[in-house]
């Protein structure tokens, strides 16, 4: 067996495919990429399968002993990145020798870094997918996220051609983000001045952001709901509990919960929320439905359009 | 039955404003229909008590498609009995080793606690749905003699197969956990084991029946104290 061996694990290093789909029956979260943009980048630029297994590491700190000759590349958060002491760029493919040392620093702009190998990190599904849920004990290396002395494996192979992607197609990472939002769920037991209040506010990121929900802290908007079912929750769903201080569920959220939601962010934007720091803003839009499948469309058109172009 | 938007790529159909065998039932046959007729473009379904979370893939579907779809989906089930759903009975080893909430419950209820443990054992509960953690099924009604409101402090560590009461609903915890309903037994049986296929013994929809066991016989099926 050939891979990687973990030197320094960093904070939270977590292997991840694009997701766990059709467990929710059985109670299990979706977990996957947090900022799947960037995730998928990272396979694309080696011409991995779009579901190949990459590590999502959040906030860097992230050393890794190579055990392969294979090719890699490093997208998402900005970090300083280096291979044998020397400074590697992000967005770019390139190969790495058996005893390489490869070591991600801690992120600058954005908190999420993906790091891809050509034919992805070889683990074993579970229900059908390797993305690790720590909560559930279950994906990547026995469910947990990494620790020093662990071992990647994966299976060598090395770029003919290398790539980058430019600069104008990357992902910006800054310190506040405007979300859109599709209208849903209990919205219309928000009265308008509760929506107003809701779409005209900025909300600050609290420290109790993580895989499972980001907690803002801002205006209080109230509903009229007292006590409902749990009901099944979406990726992006915003949870009003009592106190009024909105949550937006993300990949590692409960299956079903009973909390009012006065909608859901789009798709397209939890990436960007995920790549936000504590502290930092965003405010949210209201868009229809029909807005929010123009958006898809035109994101999806994007990625399919840019290319990455040759070193 | 509405059909609302839940997020850009997800509807949520509620059935009724509250849930009973009648809607759970209902439910698990519009799963069943739309796994068997959306499934091109369905990417997962979250049933719960008295609605169905529909998540549906946006390349390959869009929205408009989609609430006709579900629509129609819907439309015919209104000819179909609700599946009665399969019938499990749970062992459980009710005893104050393993129920340390049986007495609270039965002082409540003015009642002994053989009776406790009786009515808890009469009643045919329906899984209503799945979620918390993985394996957790949340059945109901509980008997409203023995029902009780979840602890003030939760506790830190309830045991794996702690068979649960809060309200008028009762559970199997799946694995150690936090948790704050009133404990009144101990089931052997895993409710989630991923090394298994199928993984959990009881699906949204099902009917389960409790059956009391003695210690040795508990103990014979794997239970540990």
């Amino acid at each position: 067996m050939s891979g990687f061996t973990v030197t320094q694990p960093g904070l939270l290093s977590l292997l991840h495919d694009r997701g766990r789909y059709g467990a929710h029956k059985l109670g299990l979260t979706t977990g996957g990429p947090l900022d799947f943009i960037a995730f998928d980048w990272a396979n694309r630029l080696l011409g991995n399968h779009v579901n190949a297994t990459c590590l999502e590491i959040s906030f860097g700190g992230l050393q890794l002993q190579a055990d392969i000759d294979t090719s890699l590349v490093i997208t998402g958060a900005t970090a300083s990145c280096k291979l044998n002491g020397d400074n590697i760029q992000q967005w770019h493919t390139r190969d790495i020798k058996k005893g390489d040392e490869l070591e991600i620093g801690f992120a600058s702009a954005g908190t999420r870094v993906y790091l891809a190998v050509t034919g992805g990190f070889a683990i074993t599904p579970s229900f059908g997918s390797s993305s690790t849920v720590l909560r559930e004990k279950i994906g990547g290396l026995n469910g947990d996220k990494l620790q020093a002395g662990d071992y990647l494996p994966c299976t060598p192979a090395q770029l003919s051609k290398h790539c980058y992607l430019p600069l104008r197609e990357r992902p910006v990472y800054g310190d506040q983000a405007t979300l859109r939002v599709v209208s849903g769920y209990q919205q219309s037991a928000f009265n308008a001045l509760q929506q107003w209040r809701f779409f005209n506010s900025e909300y600050q990121l609290t420290d109790r952001c993580d895989r499972m929900g980001f907690r803002l802290e801002g205006e209080s908007v109230h509903s009229e709901v007292v006590g409902m079912l749990s009901e099944g929750i979406c990726l992006g769903a915003i949870q009003i509990p009592a106190d009024g201080q909105p949550i937006v569920l993300m990949n590692d959220r409960q299956t079903i919960g009973g909390y009012p939601k006065i909608g859901s962010v789009i798709v397209e934007d939890t990436p960007r929320l995920a790549q936000l720091s504590p502290g930092f803003h965003v405010n949210f839009e209201a868009i229809s439905i029909e807005q929010a499948h123009n958006i898809h469309c035109l994101a999806h058109a994007r990625f399919q359009r840019s290319t990455p172009l040759p070193c | 039955m509405k059909i609302e938007i839940a997020g850009q790529n997800a509807f949520i159909v509620y059935f009724a404003d509250q849930t009973s065998a009648a809607v759970s039932a209902k439910i698990q046959a519009a799963v069943d229909n739309i796994l068997t007729n959306m499934a091109d473009c369905i990417v997962d379904l979250v049933p719960s008590y008295a609605s169905l979370l529909v998540i549906f893939d946006l390349d390959r579907s869009d929205p408009f498609a989609m609430r006709q779809r579900l629509r129609v989906a819907l439309a015919e089930l209104d000819s179909v009995d609700g599946g009665a759903g399969d019938l499990v009975t749970l062992p459980v080893y009710y005893s104050l080793e393993s129920g340390p909430d049986l007495e609270v419950i039965a002082e409540r209820g003015n009642l002994s606690v053989e009776a406790v443990i009786d009515i808890h054992q009469q009643q045919e509960y329906r899984v209503y749905a799945i979620g918390f953690a993985p394996g957790f099924a949340y059945l109901g009604e509980v008997d409203e003699r023995i029902s009780a409101p979840r602890l003030a402090t939760p506790r830190q560590k309830v045991p794996r197969g702690a068979v649960a009461i809060a309200d008028r609903q009762t559970a199997v915890y799946p694995a150690v956990s936090p948790g704050g309903w009133n404990l009144i037994g101990l089931c052997p049986t895993r409710m989630f084991d991923p090394a298994s296929d199928p993984s959990m013994p009881v699906k949204v929809g099902d009917r389960i029946r409790f059956s009391a066991i003695e210690r040795a016989r508990f103990l014979e099926l794997g239970g540990e104290l």
